[in-house]
């Protein structure tokens, strides 16, 4: 049975920094240009040439350490990571071992159920990113194109303290949250930006020991993350079911066929041969620049949780979601100032806009009706301008390009009818016109009679064209029906 | 007018005694007729050449001056420079050229210098006798049996030979010091970081280091002082200033203290080489500096440490030699594994391969420690005997090399015979120090060259004290008597 | 010490360095004589120092995220070996 197995997972996520140039050279990290048009003589290897440090690379890791609560390295090293392969123009990766520029930190997720948990991040440490083999055929040949060669990269190791893929999924979620927060990169991971390794391990709950675990390599988005761990943790159990053993391998999650297969690439046992990069001195953090770093954060996804559950009264959920965007948190408080109840923005935001948001896939930055616009149009529902329902109405034209509500509303003639006497008069006109359902509703128990209210509530809000307040005509036909 | 030193070049220019094309066009021929026997160069930049010489002629006839305006040099070959071949002394760049220019060849090319063409040597700078280059042996002007030391050996013998009077050089562990000595010439290495690396292809990083070689202290000063300075390309790059080399000269001895360290004449020194430094440290006596007995206890291990850093950091900096950016590539390679052992195999010779097994050796899992950890405390060692010694005195001054230049197969069958070659040089790069070799006699007809070494960034009193010295001895005026 | 002749294999591996069968066993010798010169570091205590990497004490120096290096592609790939449609080719790459 695989649940009578624990599983163990930790990550290491590969966040490309959004520097304008490269870590260790001035060539630009622009993504998309062809081939080979950003790599300049550093990053080709070219002989002779040299690596010096991009200041904002430091200073983006350092605000991502200060921003999980770790400790910052005085004096960290870059260490050269040797291997051969044609996407690695030196033989080697400038990174660092054992003197990362991120110490021990954490993140506290926040989990489908409303509960929380605490994820260690053991370190980060920065690196260069390699470029890409294209696989094309070109006479059988593979294409190198080194344009990513050099690009800032991020290395996030966590401790293995993940149990599930909803926790893995969750403590991406997280982390990716946080570097937009901090604007240290886009985090767009269908352009690699954010790419994830996953060691993964069985054990049999209650073991103090680790199984042996497997690497799964470069796994590109949050579903495939929550694929791949469930499809290898599946394997893993299916072996030790069996009575076999776990291989300890680097493997390659492929979508198309769910499953996590061996890398040949990676047979070769390897021997990294780290040794400090002569090229590069220690580079030091001063006392100064983290506390400058630290008075520069912006409120973190965290804090704004926390902020909006307090401050306006939003369940946990909810919160999370609205502050998991630097983006979509800003727009909703914007729109709830506005619209004078929080709470309500919150359903609007989280409902109404995420779904046209999602259905044309844009991004909130991209989002057509300005936050200050639904605010007002939230808060025509609260001074009973308009009705919740056509709310909607004025919503979709906003959408559509039609302008801000309240001329909306003037122009398609969709302000709720304040004269009671004229909702008056359409109830009894209503009463009339249906004077055999009336009659019908009477003879039905009291219990049984809510359907049938329902039909003339309906008739009444048809004939007002929607503008009836609707609490009114419910008043109204209680008093005619019911009050006799 | 071959035999006018390089300070002496300028000052003719200057007179308009003859211009820079015909100085230029002079030594261009000179080269011609004796490349054939001594092989000091392996590419001759006659067009080049006499373009920028006969633009040094314009740019002074409109009134441009300057020490090094039209002064025709050569550089060593592993100096990269743009549009001329630049082979490292290896079939693996056998046809590399590169698209920018080092450093060094920019700042001597913006005072003026004219290159004449890039001097031959040891291949990747791996030896002690240019024994090793892939473009044959140099012959050494004194004695063409013999060789003319290495790795820069190239660049001695055509200074020696009168062929250019000034060229570029690089030291690793005594690559400008041990061939000057045994050529009879005046040659510095700079204190690690005073010359920009950039450029300069690499042999083993954390040791390399730039400078001139001339036939005097004064002519190295010239070079040195357009040679040295910051380079926002080199992250090891000195931000110190410049001292003006040439005012420093002049200085008396008097009150100079010179450590003479016992581990220099040990029982490998040649009784004849050890009379002339000996003679030569009287000298220095003679002008009134004070000889002081000192001890560097470690320097008996520079050798072994050198040895594992050197390779290590080679091992590294050589996988970019992979066939696949720029360089020699096998022919119709299987795959990608038969791509790189066929093109680095075919294209590295025998003392790069071996130093780079040896380097991979060292840097293994399980090796670390014992070889790499091992030697960079060593290195410590040796670097705190200098600092301990510098409490005492001014500069250290002793042989350059164990005895005058050998045969040639006298020391290629055996590897560590020629590593020994190095013993009294090497310390110094370890220690990141400035040293020199100086004409200090003529043993059975073989020049002797006496080392100094100074604190950091004391190239202008090592520069003083040559110079004082050569003020009184005319050693630095004995030339050859190979004719070309 | 000595370097075996498998030791000496996997190493060469490590490099991409293909040994020629028959100077192996020279090269061996050769070597394991390096290293042997080499292992006279042992004699030495060095337990309380701190490996010294840099023989300049000095730190790294930060530059500033600025783009300066122009798209030069044409003057790098005229040096390549072998390339095309603007990228460097290589026998297939497997994952």
């Amino acid at each position: 049975m695989v649940s009578d197995w624990e599983t163990v997972i930790g990550l290491e996520v590969h966040v490309q920094l959004a520097t304008r140039s490269k870590i260790f050279s001035g060539a630009s990290t622009r993504f998309g240009a062809e081939p080979n048009t950003q790599a300049c003589a550093v990053d080709l290897a070219m002989p002779g040439t040299l690596p010096v440090l991009n200041r904002e690379a430091v200073h983006m890791a350092v605000k991502f350490g200060v921003a999980i609560g770790a400790d910052i390295a005085r004096v960290s090293v870059f260490d050269r990571k040797n291997y051969f392969y044609p996407d690695l123009p030196k033989g080697y990766q400038i990174s660092q071992l054992d003197y990362p520029i991120v110490g021990r930190g954490e993140v506290e997720v926040a989990l489908p159920d409303g509960s929380s948990k605490r994820i260690g991040i053991t370190r980060a440490h920065l690196e260069e990113d390699a470029g890409k083999s294209l696989h094309e055929d070109f006479h059988g040949l593979t294409g190198i194109d080194l344009n990513r060669a050099g690009t800032p990269l991020l290395e996030i190791v966590s401790e293995p303290e993940i149990r599930s893929a909803q926790e893995a999924v969750a403590y991406l979620k997280q982390i990716h949250s946080i570097i937009r927060y901090l604007g240290i990169s886009d985090g767009n991971m269908a352009e690699g930006s954010m790419r994830c390794d996953i060691n993964l391990s069985l054990r049999r709950p209650g073991d103090e020991k680790f199984g042996t675990r497997c690497e799964i390599k470069n796994v590109n988005s949050f579903r495939f993350v929550d694929k791949a761990i469930e499809t290898e943790r599946e394997r893993q159990a299916d072996i030790l079911e069996h009575g076999g053993s776990v291989k300890q391998e680097t493997r390659l999650y492929d979508a198309e066929r769910n499953e996590t297969r061996s890398m040949r690439s990676k047979e070769v046992a390897h021997d990294y041969r780290y040794f400090p990069e002569p090229d590069l001195l220690p580079v030091h953090v001063s006392e100064e620049l983290i506390e400058s770093i630290r008075a520069g954060l912006p409120e973190l996804p965290a804090q704004k949780v926390q902020r909006f559950r307090t401050q306006f009264g939003l369940g946990a959920y909810d919160a999370a979601q609205l502050a998991a965007s630097r983006e979509l948190a800003e727009y909703f408080e914007a729109a709830a100032t506005g619209a004078g109840d929080a709470k309500t923005t919150a359903n609007w935001v989280l409902s109404e806009l995420l779904a046209r948001i999602n259905r044309d896939g844009l991004e909130i930055s991209a989002c057509p009706v300005a936050a200050a616009s639904l605010g007002t149009l939230i808060a025509r529902i609260q001074d009973g301008t308009i009705s919740g329902k056509i709310a909607k109405t004025v919503f979709e034209a906003m959408w559509a390009g039609e302008g801000e509500p309240d001329a909306i509303i003037a122009t398609k003639g969709l302000r709720q009818m304040a004269d009671s006497g004229a909702i008056e008069q359409l109830v009894d006109d209503a009463l009339a016109a249906n004077a055999g359902q009336v009659e019908q509703y009477r003879a039905t128990p009291a219990d049984k009679r809510q359907r049938m209210f329902g039909f003339f509530v309906g008739q009444v809000m048809k004939a007002s064209q929607g503008k009836a307040n609707p609490q009114q005509v419910n008043d109204l036909l209680r008093n005619r029906l019911d009050g006799e | 007018m071959h035999d006018i030193a390089l300070e002496a070049i300028g000052s003719a220019l200057e007179r308009r005694e003859f211009s820079s094309v015909e100085i230029t066009s002079h030594l261009l021929d000179r080269i011609e007729r004796a490349n054939g026997t001594l092989n000091a160069f392996v590419s001759v930049n006659r067009e080049g050449a006499l373009r920028a010489a006969a633009a040094a002629d314009a740019a002074r006839a409109k009134g441009a001056s300057g020490p090094l305006l039209g002064v025709p040099i050569a550089h060593k070959d592993l100096f990269c420079t743009a549009g001329l071949r630049t082979t490292c002394g290896s079939r693996m760049l056998g046809e590399f050229v590169p698209p920018y220019d080092a450093t060094v060849v920019e700042r001597l090319g913006a005072a003026g210098c004219v290159t004449l063409g890039k001097t031959n040597m040891d291949e990747f700078a791996m030896g002690s006798s240019n024994e090793t280059s892939y473009f044959g042996p140099v012959r050494n002007p004194w004695d063409t049996g013999r060789v003319p030391g290495g790795s820069s050996g190239g660049s001695a013998a055509a200074v020696a030979a009168r062929l250019a009077p000034g060229a570029t050089a690089t030291d690793t562990g005594g690559s400008i010091r041990q061939p000057a000595s045994l050529c009879g010439l005046t040659g510095l290495k700079a204190t690690y970081g005073r010359i920009s690396r950039h450029g300069m292809i690499a042999f083993a990083s954390s040791l390399d280091q730039a400078g001139p070689m001339a036939r005097s202290a004064a002519d190295c000063a010239l070079m040195l002082q357009v040679m040295a300075g910051f380079d926002t390309r080199d992250s090891t790059s000195l931000e110190a200033p410049v001292p003006d080399y040439l005012s420093l000269l002049d200085r008396p001895l008097a009150g100079l203290r010179v450590g003479v360290p016992r581990e220099y004449f040990d029982p490998g020194l040649h009784p004849g080489t050890e009379q002339a430094v000996r003679a030569g440290l009287a000298e220095l006596e003679a002008q009134g500096a004070r000889l002081v007995d000192i001890s560097l206890p470690h320097s008996p291990l520079s050798v072994p440490a050198y040895y594992v850093i050197a390779p290590a950091e080679c091992s590294a900096n050589l996988s970019r030699y992979d066939g696949v950016r720029y360089g020699y590539r096998c022919q119709d390679p299987v795959d990608l594994r038969d791509l790189y052992e066929r093109s680095r195999s075919e294209g590295f010779g025998e003392e790069v391969k071996r130093r780079i097994i040896v380097g991979t050796y060292a840097l293994s899992a399980g090796y670390y420690d014992a070889y790499y950890r091992k030697a960079q405390q060593i290195r410590r060692l040796i670097a705190e005997d200098f600092r301990e010694a510098f409490t005492q005195v001014d500069v250290i001054a002793g042989p350059a090399a164990p005895a005058t230049a050998f045969r040639f197969g006298e020391k290629s069958a055996d590897p560590i015979t020629m590593y020994l070659e190095d013993i009294y040089t090497i310390a110094a790069n370890l220690a990141g120090l400035p040293a020199m070799s100086m004409p200090g006699g003529l043993v059975e007809g073989l020049p002797v060259g006496i080392q100094l070494i100074g604190n950091h960034l004391q190239e202008g009193l090592l520069l003083n004290v040559a110079h004082r010295f050569q003020q009184a001895t005319d050693w630095h005026r004995h030339a050859p008597a190979f004719t070309a | 010490m000595t370097i075996s002749e498998n030791d000496l294999a996997r190493v060469a591996e490590l490099a991409r360095i293909r040994l020629d069968p028959a100077t192996v066993t020279e090269v061996t010798r050769r070597i394991g004589n390096i290293l042997g010169m080499i292992d006279r570091m042992q004699a030495v205590d060095t337990s309380a120092v701190t490996p010294m990497a840099h023989p300049l004490d000095t730190v790294q120096r930060l530059r500033p995220d600025e783009v300066t290096e122009p798209n030069r592609r044409d003057d790098f790939l005229a040096i390549a070996p072998v390339s095309e449609a603007g990228l460097y080719l290589v026998p297939r790459v497997i994952d």
